[in-house]
């Protein structure tokens, strides 16, 4: 039996890590099939038919899936579900609120966050947020599998020519009613899918100080992400958190910035392939994954970092 | 307003776990334990609706060994007025608790169930939806504010994206973030009297649900360690490894 992928889209455009849980779904099954759930959303449909891993798309459109509320999502893709082995998603906000549902509702233990494919029904997965890794084996006969997007390459986007069908919808669920969502838009990268990303912690002292990093991550083309403690703090928005209950990146270069790296910040970037560190405190628990690491008063540093950036003849972008 | 609330028993968040060595687990003996951080988010919550005189009764449940009860008395103390602890022996996935939960929630009837939004031991993040699955409510998950209306409430979510806000009608599942609140201390006087609140024990088996695991642990094993790094002297020598050393800027 095939796969299905749910694809995660703004009825415009797919959302990027689509294209990594389509990978991570062809690694399951080469029968790749992909359902996509919206309103008005022709063109990530068509976006979607052309990813040349998925052979197939469904497309289920409704007024009440314009703001993909889990409660309307689920029953529509458990109606779908007799004819697939595995049902894969991205463990990001959207699949983790997303996929347990369709799981109790097909009656099967989800495998939350898989960082590699095994086999079939074996995953790799982190647990205690990254400080060990199980292999789990899932005996349902009907597998749901969240992952974890950045272990995924993302997959081709083009050149695939899958067939569209039309999926049924189902009926609205009542209860929950969308109000509004608040994007942060911002010209800089993603956060998950950025190469470089300059982080602060609760070092920067106020959300003031936070203009130090966004001038280095201009300056480097950066996302801007952040300790748990600098957004309880309030000096940044909470979608920029990078930990184990925010966001996971594996950069190619982080950049943290008077973050000490607690264990669950840690959870969050020490994939990353090149680490910095920059913070006063010589015993900081963050020089201990750090790569590079500078025992030094950010507030001297900064000003210095950028100094020394532009003396650069280039910087890679 | 009755108000349910779900806590876990999990590794303290402070303790550097360590993988047992036959690879069948990680040390839990002699390990400081403590509630799920994200559950004492749960239970504040659920008092100050209670506090603001918008909420008649906190009920907190776990599901577990005889020890996982520490958490019901914890809650107790911060303010639930009742424990309920189903008792239940070796491993519990989310859908095993969440049909024990359901179970419950059929028999105490509350208006709401709150919980932590993930546990930081399995980092499963499944548990609240598949109650509210299982029961077809509403769910709110990864809830940072809660405004409480007359029928329905009204949830600013935490997303990748930024906020959503959503109104939810009663009865519903919202699962806490961490910046829900600022979870209280107990007091000692209410240390000493939470011990006398009553906390129901139920073993799993009265209950009439199968709780079989469905996914097998074959393997913990230690993450790959990162090589040691370097301490660079200054910021001039830093730009120069990361340029040419590094070749990432």
């Amino acid at each position: 039996m095939a796969v299905l992928l749910i694809a995660e889209h703004n009825n415009k455009e797919l959302r990027p890590f689509t294209l990594n849980a389509a990978t991570a779904a062809s690694q399951i099954d080469v029968d790749v099939h992909a359902v996509i759930i919206g309103q008005n959303s022709e063109n990530a449909v068509k976006k979607l038919s052309e990813l040349p891993v998925v052979k197939k798309v469904i497309s289920i459109e409704g007024p009440h899936y314009e703001n993909f509320t889990a409660e309307n999502f689920a029953p529509a893709i458990v109606k779908l579900a007799e004819n697939y082995s595995h049902i894969v998603c991205s463990a990001n906000t959207f699949g983790k609120n997303l996929m347990p549902r369709v799981a109790a509702h097909l009656d099967t233990s989800q495998v939350s966050d898989i960082i590699k494919v095994i086999s079939p029904d074996t995953f790799l997965r982190p647990i205690y947020a990254g400080n060990a890794f199980a292999t789990v084996k899932t005996n349902d006969a009907k597998k749901c599998v969240t992952i974890r997007p950045t272990s995924f390459e993302p997959c081709e986007s083009s050149g695939g020519t899958a067939t569209i069908e039309k999926g049924e919808a189902g009926e609205e669920f009542t209860n929950t009613k969308f109000i509004k969502r608040e994007e942060i838009k911002s010209d800089r990268p993603e956060l998950g899918t950025a190469r470089i990303v300059v982080s602060g912690g609760r070092g920067m002292q106020s959300g003031d100080n936070f203009k130090l990093i966004t001038e280095v991550a201009d300056k480097l083309g950066a996302a801007i992400g952040a300790s748990r403690a600098a957004v309880d703090a309030g000096y940044i928005s909470n979608d920029h958190q990078v930990g184990q209950t925010g966001k996971v990146v594996v950069p190619d270069l982080y950049i943290a910035i008077g973050i000490s790296g607690a264990i669950q910040h840690l959870a969050g970037m020490k994939e990353s392939k090149v680490i910095v560190a920059i913070n006063k405190d010589g015993e900081a628990p963050i020089f201990s994954v750090a790569d590079y690491g500078l025992e030094a008063d950010l507030f001297e540093a900064l000003p210095q970092f950028m100094e020394e950036l532009n003396k650069l003849n280039t910087i890679q972008k | 307003m009755k108000i349910l609330v779900a806590v876990k028993r999990v590794i303290d968040y402070n303790v550097q776990i360590r993988v047992k060595e036959d690879g069948s687990g990680v040390v839990t003996d002699n390990v400081k334990m403590s509630t799920n951080p994200p559950d004492d988010n749960a239970i504040e919550e659920a008092v100050k609706i209670k506090e603001a005189g918008k909420a008649t009764e906190i009920v907190a449940i776990t599901v577990g060994e005889e020890k996982a009860q520490e958490t019901v008395r914890k809650a107790l103390a911060v303010g639930a007025d009742k424990g309920i602890h189903v008792k239940t022996k070796g491993v519990l996935e989310p859908l095993a608790v969440s049909k024990i939960i359901q179970k419950i929630v059929e028999k105490e009837k509350p208006d709401l169930v709150f919980m932590g939004k993930q546990a930081i031991d399995d980092d499963c993040n499944q548990t609240g939806q598949m109650l509210s699955a299982l029961l077809n409510w509403p769910q709110a998950t990864f809830a940072s504010n809660i405004e409480v209306k007359d029928n329905t409430l009204e949830v600013t979510r935490e997303i990748d994206e930024g906020l959503e806000t959503v109104e939810i009608n009663i009865p519903a599942i919202v699962t806490c973030d961490l910046r829900l609140n600022e979870p209280r201390y107990a007091s000692l006087p209410n240390i000493m009297k939470a011990k006398k609140k009553p906390i129901e024990e139920i073993n799993v088996s009265d209950l009439g649900i199968d709780i079989t695991p469905r996914v097998q642990q074959l393997k913990v094993e230690e993450p790959p360690k990162r090589k040691a790094g370097i301490k660079v002297a200054n910021v001039a020598e830093l730009v120069q490894k990361l340029k040419n050393e590094a070749k990432v800027i």
